[in-house]
Parts: structure tokens; C-alpha cells; sequence
């Protein structure tokens, strides 16, 4: 916007510049091809260096002589002196209305850093704790569980095993029991227009912002309770998250399913398929992509959860493989325990787990985010090939 | 004559948008096919009809013992057979308000970012970056929050409380401490409530009919002169419903009150410093394994307020986001 448009349609004679064209490109592109704007200019450039410039040494220059400190201070007091100078700088160069555009643009880029900011540090505080206490011990801290556990046991001594076992049994639980039940879910709400589909869709909605712990509450009272101390085990767990997950999937393939193309689907009808031939071969192959994505992400975020597992899992220092009986460990849960444990390792060997959980997590994302970049339809391809040979 | 010049009668138009109504014969699979899935379904709402019946079972023994008291009670002391969940409520009310208001701005300027600032190859990382914030279990922002935020939150609370202090809510239930307060803990949850607002407002404000703004832009406007006429007021329910989203995953916020938060459940104004209001979740978590009969019927029953007040939340940022979307053209 800053600078004066180009008049289209008037090409001017090759070699001489246009009035607009200061740098004397020559004629003014054809009118049909795109023109590229240049959206910073090297003015904006130093206007917005030279008042974050001059914002850093005021507020630098106001607490040297004032001798207050605070780096959360320092960053709030920069950033409101540094709007306002900028505001000035660009009021004075292209007033009122260009003033407020190029200010918008500034608090912005502000806030999408702001919301950058937290995922940077928590990650980086989690390597920086947590990364030399895993790797230090490396094969040893994931296969060791932690029944040498004491207050004032050496890492070396501990180990996350039997949690990454408890997490990975009880997570596949939960998907083995939600992600059919929520892609049939979803089927039928992308398909039924009916009364008692929008109840369901509102109900899945609902379900999907409800608090971890009321599932967590919920199984105990449904399952653990009925069975006395018996009843906490990695299975119980694995109802609990899979309370969490089932509306994450449902909604996640409701929205993939319904962006699978109708006349696909009618094709199918009107060769004669009957519907659930529809379903296995021709929805559920065409969403296969978005599908895992929406699985794997709601796997991610589930293996995270504690408050669901909190009074079912029961918690186990060894190794127990059977999530069917007895009590099992699970990352988070490890993390909860060590966290009010006393002594001084048992932090340094908290920080280690949740270096692991955090490892697990963003392998899963990873992961979904591999899985969503194929595009729909793609896994087709080498089968018409073989098909229909050029 | 006449009949001539009358058009001949025209074979119902095709519209390929308009399904067909199906005229095949069932088989036997597609009854079964079609009772599968709606029973699929059933199952999701037997969930929600089965929470709300066990809560309610298990916290009918309070209720009972504790009356009306239970809900317009400021004390709890289950000891002492006192029950008034509004310490608690209004801990994990508060929680989210703070997280809200902290959230709310950012999240709106990142979805602004992404919906209208980067170019289109920048777009994924961004995205990328909101999901991930959701991915990092919960657990971890709690451990994070107690070990670095609350700590550095301290300096800027204590300078609230010393200039603003005539504000009812910039005091803090104990002289002197300013960590490990309501405000620290709405810190950090706005944190996990920023993805959920900004993925439903970016959603809304993509819905923005595209040849109004690009008319705004061509008449000459700026690009904030298009966000504010012609973005916002068109998207302004959405983000409601989206700001109600974020306060309901808000007020459900477990493992983060659980570290961070030192509570005596006092019903107090005051959130920057410890030993004042409490939270639902936190007093669960905390106190059902080891509670008397009567007093986890009473965390049950607060169990149940906590999910009866997320689910009215969500259906109100529902119930808006309708309306909303029958009114468009």
C-alpha cells in the first residue's frame, strides 16, 4: 500500500520509466500476469529498526538511572514504548489511517510471537532439565523401571521402562476401543441429518471440552469401585482415556469424512455396492490420510493426560506387562509421583521422564503430520499404473 | 394456435448438488450396516447419560447431608461437616477468567496472523506451532509452571500489588507471597487454552466472504481497516463462541492447578499470592483417595457441578455459533 500503483493498461515506450516505476524497469507488465508487491520496503525497514532501537536504549537508559531490574518488566515497558514511538514515526510519514495499518501489523506479529514463545521455552526447559538426565543413562533410563526408587537414589539407578510400557499398552487401549467406535460415530453423523444425530453431534461436542478428572472420576466409580483394591489396572486406565479420546476422533473424522466427494460415493450406490461396501472401500480408503492424522493426533494428546489415569492406574514401580491385572505405571503418572516424592534426585529423574513423555509426544506429532501430507487419494495411484500402463 | 407457442413440457432439471433419493431395495446388510452405526452413536451419548448418573448417585449422600448450603456455602471444611464449594468454584472460575483474558488477545492476533499476514508456504508452521502448544501434555506445563513461571511471575505480581492494590483482585491472601497464586496458574493454562481459541476464531474469520474483504482492499483500505469492518464484525459470535470454548477447557484445567496452586480455600478477591481461593480439581485430585465416605460424596458431587458448568458453557458457545451461522446469507 505504500507505494503508488502502477497504471495498468498504459504501457509505456521500452526503457522509459513509467511514473511509478522510480527504478526504470522498463514497460509495466502485461496486465494478466500477477504483479508481485514487495510488501516491506527498505523505509519501513529502518522506521521499525530505528524505533525498536530507540524504545531498548529509553526503557535501558530508564531503569539504568531509576535502578529497577525485572526482565518481565524490561520486556512489557520496550514494547509499549516501542508502539508508541512507531506509531509517531509512521503518523508523521503517512498519517492517521496508514499509521493505525502498519500498528496493527506490529501488535500482530507481537501476539503470534507471544504464542510462540511459551512452546520454545517449554520445550527448551524440558531438553535443558530433562535431556542429560535420559541420555546420560541412555539404554538404561528406558528400559529400568524405577524399583530403586529411594530418596536419595542416583539416576542410574532408576529408570522409565515400566512407564513407557504402562503408557504404550494403556494408549492402545484407548484406540482400540475409541477409534472404531468414533469412525462409525462419524460416518453416521456425516450421513443422518435426523434430530438424534444432532443431539449426538451437540453430545460429542460437549464431551470434547469436559474435564480430564471427571473421566478419570468417572471410570473409578464405574469400574474400580465395584472391584474393590483389585480394580485399578492399566485396563481401567485405558477406559478412562478412552472417555477423552472417543469425541477427539469422532469430531477430527467427522470432518475428514465429509470432505470425501459425494459423487464418489453415489458412483458406489448406483453401481449396486451395498453401504457398508461403500464405507470399507470407498470413504475409509479416500479419508485413509486424514484419518491416521486425526487418529495419531488424538493418540498424542491422550498419552499426555493425567488426571484420567490418576485413581485407575494405581501406579506400579516394576515392570507389570498384563494391563488386565494388578496395577500398572504410566509416564504421567510417574511424573506426578516423583514430582511429591522427597529428595533431591527425584526431581532431576522427574525432568528426565518428562523429557521422555515430551520425546513420545512429538514423535506422534511428527508422525500425524507425515501421515496428513499425502493427499487424499494418493495411495491410489500405483494401482492404476499397474493398471493401465502408459 | 395457441398450443404451438407453448413451450414443450421440460424434463425435470439434473442438479448435481441435489442427492438422489436412493430407490435400490435394502439388503439384509445395509439394516444391519445402518443399526451398527447408529448404535455406535448411542454408545457416545450412553457415556455422557452414564457420567452424569454415577455422579450424581455417588454425590446424593452430600447433597442430602448438606442441602442448598452446598452450593451458596463459603466454607468447606469436610471435617467439620461444612460443605460450600464456592471457595472452590470460584478458585477455578477465576483460574479461567485470568486464562482468558490473557489468552484471548493472543490467540486472536495469531489466528489474524495466519489467516491474513503470512504468505500461504508460511501458513503450516504456524498451524503447526498452535497444535503443538495443545500436544505438550498437561503435566508439563504444570511441572514447567512450578518450577520457572510461578517464580518469575513474582517481581511483576508483587508491582501490581504495591501500585494497584485498591483493585480488589491485585492483593494477595498472604502479606509478602506472590508465588503460586490464582494468577500464576491462569498464567500458564492460558498457555493450553490459546490453540482451542485460536483454531475456532481462524476457522470463523476464514468464512469472511472473500470478495468483501478484497473490495475493501481494492476501494483503497488497508489491510487493518479490511480486518476491522469487514473481518471482525462478520466473525464477532465466532470469537464469542471460541473465548466461551477457551473459558470451559479453562475451568476444566487439572494438572496445572494440581502443581502449581497453594490453596486454603478461603473465598477472597485477592489472586496474586497463595493460601486463597481453591479449585474443584485440585481439591478431587487431592483429597479423593484418602477421603471419608461423606466427604467423597461431596467431591463427587463437586465432580458434577465442574462438569455440569463446562457443559453449559460449551452449549451456550454452541447454541451461539448457530444462530450465528443461520443468519449468513
Amino acid at each position: 500500500m505504500s507505494r503508488p500503483p502502477v497504471p495498468v493498461g498504459n504501457v509505456a515506450p521500452a526503457g522509459r520509466a513509467l511514473p511509478g516505476d522510480p527504478f526504470g524497469r522498463g514497460p509495466s507488465p502485461s496486465v494478466d500476469r500477477p504483479q508481485r508487491r514487495r510488501r516491506v520496503t527498505g523505509q519501513q525497514l529502518v522506521q521499525l529498526i530505528g524505533s525498536a532501537a530507540a524504545s531498548l536504549c529509553l526503557v535501558g537508559l530508564l531503569f539504568w538511572v531509576t535502578g529497577v531490574s525485572g526482565p518481565i518488566g524490561f520486556g512489557v515497558l520496550a514494547c509499549v514504548v516501542f508502539l508508541t514511538i512507531y506509531a509517531i514515526v509512521c503518523w508523521r510519514a503517512y498519517g492517521v489511517l496508514l499509521m493505525k495499518d502498519r500498528l496493527a501489523t506490529v501488535v500482530v506479529w507481537i501476539g503470534a510471537l507471544l504464542a510462540m514463545i511459551p512452546l520454545a521455552a517449554v520445550i527448551l526447559y524440558v531438553i535443558v532439565k530433562g535431556a542429560y538426565v535420559a541420555l546420560a543413562h541412555f539404554p538404561h533410563f528406558f528400559t529400568a523401571d524405577m524399583s530403586g526408587l529411594s530418596a536419595d537414589a542416583p539416576t542410574s539407578a532408576v529408570g522409565a521402562g515400566a512407564a513407557i510400557v504402562g503408557t504404550v499398552e494403556q494408549v492402545g487401549i484407548a484406540a482400540a476401543i475409541s477409534v472404531p467406535l468414533g469412525i462409525l460415530t462419524a460416518t453416521y453423523l456425516a450421513d443422518s441429518r435426523s434430530l438424534y444425530a444432532r443431539i449426538v453431534s451437540y453430545v460429542v461436542d460437549a464431551m470434547t471440552g469436559a474435564p480430564a478428572i471427571i473421566a478419570g472420576l468417572f471410570v473409578y466409580l464405574f469400574w474400580v469401585t465395584p472391584r474393590g483394591h483389585s480394580g485399578k489396572s492399566g485396563f481401567a486406565a485405558g477406559m478412562a482415556l478412552a472417555v477423552m479420546m472417543l469425541p477427539i476422533v469422532t469430531r477430527a473424522s467427522q470432518e475428514v469424512v465429509s470432505i470425501v466427494p459425494g459423487s464418489l460415493r453415489e458412483a458406489a450406490l448406483a453401481l449396486g455396492a451395498p453401504q457398508w461396501r461403500v464405507l470399507v472401500r470407498i470413504v475409509l480408503p479416500t479419508a485413509r490420510a486424514g484419518l491416521m492424522t486425526a487418529v495419531i493426533l488424538g493418540t498424542a494428546r491422550i498419552a499426555g493426560e493425567t488426571a484420567p489415569i490418576l485413581f485407575n492406574a494405581g501406579g506400579n514401580k516394576s515392570y507389570n506387562w498384563n494391563p488386565f491385572s494388578g496395577q500398572q505405571d504410566n509416564l504421567p503418572l510417574r511424573i506426578y509421583d516423583l514430582i511429591f516424592q522427597p529428595g533431591i534426585n527425584v526431581v532431576k529423574d522427574a525432568w528426565g521422564v518428562s523429557f521422555v513423555l515430551v520425546l513420545m509426544v512429538l514423535i506422534l506429532f511428527v508422525l500425524a503430520r507425515v501421515a496428513g501430507s499425502s493427499r487424499p487419494g494418493r495411495h491410489l495411484i500405483p494401482r492404476l499404473r499397474r493398471a493401465h500402463p502408459q | 394456435m395457441t398450443t404451438l407457442l407453448e413451450a414443450p413440457p421440460q424434463p425435470p432439471r439434473f442438479d448435481p448438488d441435489v442427492p438422489i433419493e436412493l430407490t435400490r431395495a435394502d439388503t439384509g446388510a445395509d439394516r444391519a450396516f445402518r443399526i451398527l452405526l447408529a448404535a455406535s452413536s448411542t454408545v457416545v451419548l450412553a457415556i455422557l447419560v452414564a457420567v452424569v448418573a454415577f455422579l450424581a448417585v455417588d454425590g446424593w449422600q452430600a447433597l442430602q447431608k448438606a442441602g442448598t448450603k452446598f452450593f451458596i456455602g463459603v466454607t468447606w471444611a469436610p471435617e467439620l461437616g461444612r460443605f460450600g464449594m464456592l471457595p472452590l468454584l470460584g478458585g477455578s472460575v477465576a483460574i479461567a477468567l485470568v486464562a482468558l483474558i490473557l489468552a484471548l488477545p493472543i490467540s486472536l492476533a495469531t489466528a489474524l496472523m495466519i489467516n491474513e499476514y503470512l504468505p500461504p508456504r508460511l501458513r503450516p508452521f504456524l498451524t503447526g506451532v498452535v497444535d503443538l502448544l495443545a500436544t505438550v501434555p498437561s503435566i508439563v506445563y504444570g511441572f514447567w509452571g512450578l518450577e520457572l513461571i510461578s517464580g518469575l511471575q513474582a517481581a511483576p505480581a508483587k508491582w501490581l500489588v504495591d501500585h494497584f492494590s485498591f483493585v480488589p483482585f491485585f492483593r494477595t491472601p498472604q502479606p509478602g507471597g506472590y508465588v503460586d497464586s490464582i494468577f500464576a496458574v491462569g498464567l500458564v493454562c492460558a498457555v493450553t487454552i490459546i490453540p482451542i481459541i485460536t483454531s475456532v476464531s481462524r476457522d470463523v474469520m476464514s468464512q469472511a466472504p472473500r470478495d468483501v474483504c478484497e473490495a475493501a482492499m481494492g476501494l483503497g483500505g488497508t489491510r487493518w481497516g479490511m480486518i476491522t469492518d469487514v473481518i471482525l464484525p462478520f466473525s464477532r459470535s465466532g470469537i464469542v463462541s471460541a473465548a466461551l470454548l477457551g473459558l470451559g477447557r479453562g475451568l476444566g484445567e487439572t494438572m496445572i492447578v494440581v502443581l502449581m496452586l497453594s490453596t486454603a480455600n478461603k473465598w477472597t478477591t485477592a489472586i496474586m499470592g497463595p493460601q486463597g481461593l481453591g479449585s474443584i480439581a485440585k481439591q478431587i485430585t487431592e483429597y479423593f483417595p484418602t477421603s471419608s465416605s461423606i466427604g467423597r460424596s461431596a467431591l463427587v458431587l463437586l465432580g458434577l457441578v465442574l462438569f455440569v458448568s463446562t457443559l453449559v458453557v460449551n452449549a451456550i458457545s454452541r447454541m451461539i455459533v448457530n444462530r450465528a451461522g443461520r443468519q449468513q446469507p
